[in-house]
């Protein structure tokens, strides 16, 4: 965690924007064209798979294969990150008030659904993978598990950012001034939680 | 104000500089270096580097030229030949360019913008490392194979990699693996400094330095800061997917399991267009303050220079077709990126008028860096026409994978970039060394380079309308290609020759060269306002800005006719830098480690994907100290 400016100490910025917030902005644009690559993959392969498994119940050579897809399970699993979002909300609300105790709460509880989340999602690719889905399998594969589990890595590290502030936190290196902190983790955390609104819409929800 | 404040906070102000000044002063082992977190001795060490892996890349240039110099060349085999030019290219555009134009914005950005550092000077020695280790780690993959017999490992696809060459049925062996790896890491490097270059330009200025008042240079990399964190997640994307089909049988660009390899030439354009501008934008930047200092005039037109600059950033983008013609994307898809590239042309023609307006009628000053910058415009522009006739789809079909696209993007990434790159090594050369590179040798260097470059690139505009095409290791004689290709390959020496006058140069100033002042060009800009070398902490009071030149206007009014008069030193017109700061003290940023052990888990994990999990292990763990230490150690001592 980078502290503003050489020499300048606690100037005020140009813009009157915090450097780190900034730098946070900016680095969330560029994730959104990582993202946006990696979705893009997805929707031009889609449907264009050579043979099984397929993500939802299709006829393919006169057969008919079930698809892999649970939808409910992922959308159990898809509102148990967006409610991580709302805890993240109440994590920061509680620092910026000054009430430690329950940010540390909020904290944990959020790292806790977002490691929910991530289980969800190893069981979910366990399943797909007994069925047969492996990133050499078909098109499907290999676009689905590159792009969900890019997106399955960038929970996990904000599970680890969330943990790595909880430590801090009970080192007392965490005060109500340094709220700007958890709401750096947090603009992190809800974009990835945004991210995955959009990739279970376009992947899961709508099936040609 | 300053007589305000009185004789207390001078002191102060006095103690703290004389503090600042022993930490630097006392620290000038190999070890300040490894942990510097100073904007100007990272330049450096980025300047070195690129120019180190200039003379590879350099090298990897004159092999080709030789083995192509005569009809049925023998010095290369064709296996050869092709992981050499994959690694000119690669070297060139990556470790050479890029971190050159890098090199440039860590010198000068803070110091035009009248700051004492970038925003983050720790996330700033990590750009540097890493893009060390990827430099290191690219050129490592000559050793995979067996050098000895003659087998190389780097990679053979062609610096822009087209699927299916590489895959592991074409390009068996890890050449690739580690040129895909390779550029990811340089891209990690890339992006870290574009996020940092952009918050110090928007939020780091000196009181009074408005955007309109920002030195071009600054705007150019403004710009392309924002080009490279927007264009490096498409290249990195397409890398990333390459790897998942060669290490874990993913099918992003296999056609056995309807993949289709298209995907990655859209993927690596719309980033390479854009690349294109990474790599031209920073050298045109260099070329508007060199131009208006030795004309002793203030850049024609520099509102719509900003501006050309910041259009050609958001055109970029809508492009990239032209790259892919002949790819059969159907006739009004080609028409309609025919039609953007050719407007594409207006804001860089723009530039180019307004630099000539800036010659125009000026007092010019013949010394290196201005020829170097004349030099420039002329083989750009002769580029951009060429260019130009690419932007034609029927003239293009006809062109396409020859020598006459050698020759164009020559003209513009080595006539254009790299002349303005040496315009900016002699200009600001004494700003950070104190000496003054010798002018008459960097004259013999410029007239070797300029004649050597056109002898190198002109007749493969020939060569290749004669049906010449690239990336071929041989020809036989009966082609009518003989004679340019010899003639290519002389030129190719000749800009060998006047490189090492170039070398020549530096160890002669570093020995004797003449001592240069904080001024010796009468420059225009804020660094040329504090000494030469600037101490660590550049300036002792940050300056208000008033005006564009700023520091112009401080040493020259104008007469009735416009032209510069002298103030009259200590006279009352002349305003003393005022103080923006307050009376406290300059903390700079305290040295650290950590950004260099975070850089060396990149390469441990790459090297772990392809040999050993066990190294994949060691790697994340020394990424994760690395960012560990970073983030709980504490920037500056208090
Ligand atoms: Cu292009």
């Amino acid at each position: 965690m980078e502290h503003a400016a050489a020499g300048s100490g606690h100037l005020e910025t140009s813009t009157g924007l915090d450097n780190r917030k900034l730098l946070m902005w900016l680095f969330l644009g560029s994730e959104c064209l990582f993202f946006g690559s990696l979705i893009a993959a997805y929707l031009l392969y889609r449907d264009r798979s050579l043979g099984p498994p397929f993500p939802s119940d299709r006829v393919f050579n006169g057969v008919h294969y079930e698809g892999l897809f649970d939808i409910p399970f992922t959308s159990v699993s898809a509102f148990v990150l967006l409610m991580s979002s709302v805890t993240m909300v109440l994590a920061l609300a509680a620092i910026q008030r000054g009430n430690r105790r329950s940010m540390q709460v909020w904290l944990l509880t959020t790292a806790l659904l977002g490691t929910l989340f991530v289980s969800g999602q190893a069981y979910e690719f366990t399943v797909f993978h007994r069925e047969g889905l492996s990133l050499g399998s078909n098109l499907f594969g290999t676009t689905f598990f590159v792009l969900t589990g890019f997106h399955g890595a960038h929970v996990t590290i904000g599970v680890l950012i969330l943990l790595s502030l909880l430590a801090m936190s009970f080192q007392g290196r965490i005060q109500q001034k340094d709220s700007l902190n958890v709401e750096l983790a947090g603009l992190y955390w809800h974009f990835v939680d945004v991210v995955w609104i959009v990739i279970f819409t376009l992947v899961y929800l709508i099936q040609p | 104000m300053a007589t305000v404040a009185g004789p207390a906070r001078g002191n102060a102000i006095g103690e703290a500089l004389r503090q600042a000044r022993k930490a630097a002063d006392t620290e000038y082992g190999i070890w300040s270096w490894i942990a510097t977190v100073d904007h100007k001795r990272i330049g450096i060490m980025y300047g070195v580097t690129a120019f180190f892996f200039f003379l590879a890349g350099g090298i990897e240039a004159l092999v080709i030229r030789l083995q192509l110099a005569t009809p049925n060349g023998s010095i290369v085999n064709a296996d050869q030949y092709s992981r050499i030019f994959t690694m000119h290219g690669t070297t060139m555009v990556f470790l050479v360019v890029m971190p050159l134009s890098a090199a440039f914005f860590n010198l000068l950005v803070p110091l035009m913008i009248g700051a004492r550092d970038v925003a983050f000077p720790r996330l700033n020695a990590f750009s540097f490392w890493t893009f060390l280790a990827g430099g290191i780690f690219l050129n490592a993959s000559f050793f995979t194979g067996n050098i000895f017999e003659g087998r190389l490992g780097a990679p053979d696809a062609g610096w822009f990699g087209y699927a299916t060459l590489t895959s592991r049925q074409f390009s068996p062996g890890h050449g690739v693996d580690f040129w895909a790896m390779g550029l990811q890491i340089l891209g990690i490097a890339s992006m870290a400094s574009g996020f940092n270059f952009i918050v110090t330009i928007l939020n780091m200025r000196a009181p009074g330095m408005t955007l309109l008042r920002m030195p071009l240079f600054v705007w150019m990399t403004l710009v392309t800061s924002f080009l490279i964190i927007f264009a490096m997640p498409v290249i990195t994307v397409a890398l990333f997917e390459l790897m998942f089909d060669r290490l874990f049988n993913a099918n992003f660009f296999n056609p056995a399991a309807g993949g289709t390899p298209l995907l990655w030439q859209h993927m690596f354009w719309l980033f390479g267009h854009p690349e294109v501008y990474i790599l031209i934008l920073p050298a045109m930047g260099i070329v508007s303050e060199v131009l208006p200092t030795f004309a002793r005039k203030p850049l024609f037109g520099y509102p719509f220079v900003v501006l050309s600059g910041v259009a050609i950033g958001f055109m970029s983008w809508g492009v990239w077709v032209h790259h892919m013609y002949t790819t059969g994307l159907g006739t009004i898809a080609n028409s309609a990126f025919g039609i953007s590239t050719m407007l594409i042309g207006v804001p860089t023609g723009v530039k180019i008028f307004s630099w000539l307006g800036t010659l125009w009628g000026g007092s010019i000053s013949l010394r290196a860096p201005l020829m170097f910058a004349a030099g420039f415009i002329a083989m750009f522009t002769i580029g951009g026409l060429s260019g130009i006739t690419h932007s034609i789809v029927p003239s293009d079909y006809q062109q396409q994978d020859t020598y006459y696209v050698v020759a164009h993007l020559h003209y513009v990434l080595f006539g254009g970039a790299m002349f303005a790159l040496f315009a900016g090594i002699y200009y600001w050369f004494p700003k950070f060394s104190g000496k003054l590179l010798n002018d008459a040798l960097g004259q013999v260097h410029f007239w070797l380079m300029l004649i050597g470059f056109n002898l190198t690139f002109f007749p493969m505009h020939i060569s290749g309308l004669l049906g010449m095409p690239r990336r071929i290791y041989t020809y036989s004689g009966d082609n009518g290609w003989d004679l340019w290709n010899l003639m290519s390959t002389v030129g190719a020496f000749t800009i060998a020759l006047s490189i090492l006058v170039f070398m020549i140069n530096v160890a002669i100033t570093a020995r004797r060269g003449d001592r240069a002042g904080s001024d010796p060009w009468d420059g225009r800009t804020l660094e040329w306002s504090i000494p030469s070398p600037p101490p660590p902490y550049n300036f002792a009071e940050i300056p208000r800005v008033h005006a564009l030149d700023d520091f112009w206007h401080r040493k020259y009014t104008e007469d009735a006719q416009g032209r510069p008069v002298p103030i009259p030193a200590g006279a009352a017109l002349a305003p003393e830098p005022e103080h923006a700061e307050g009376g406290h003290g300059i903390h700079m940023p305290s040295p650290s480690y950590f950004p260099l052990i975070a850089a060396i888990g990149f390469p441990l994990i790459a090297v772990g994907l392809i040999y050993d999990y066990a190294i994949l292990a060691v790697g994340a763990a020394v990424l994760l100290v690395g960012l560990y230490g970073w983030a709980l150690e504490p920037a500056t001592e208090e």
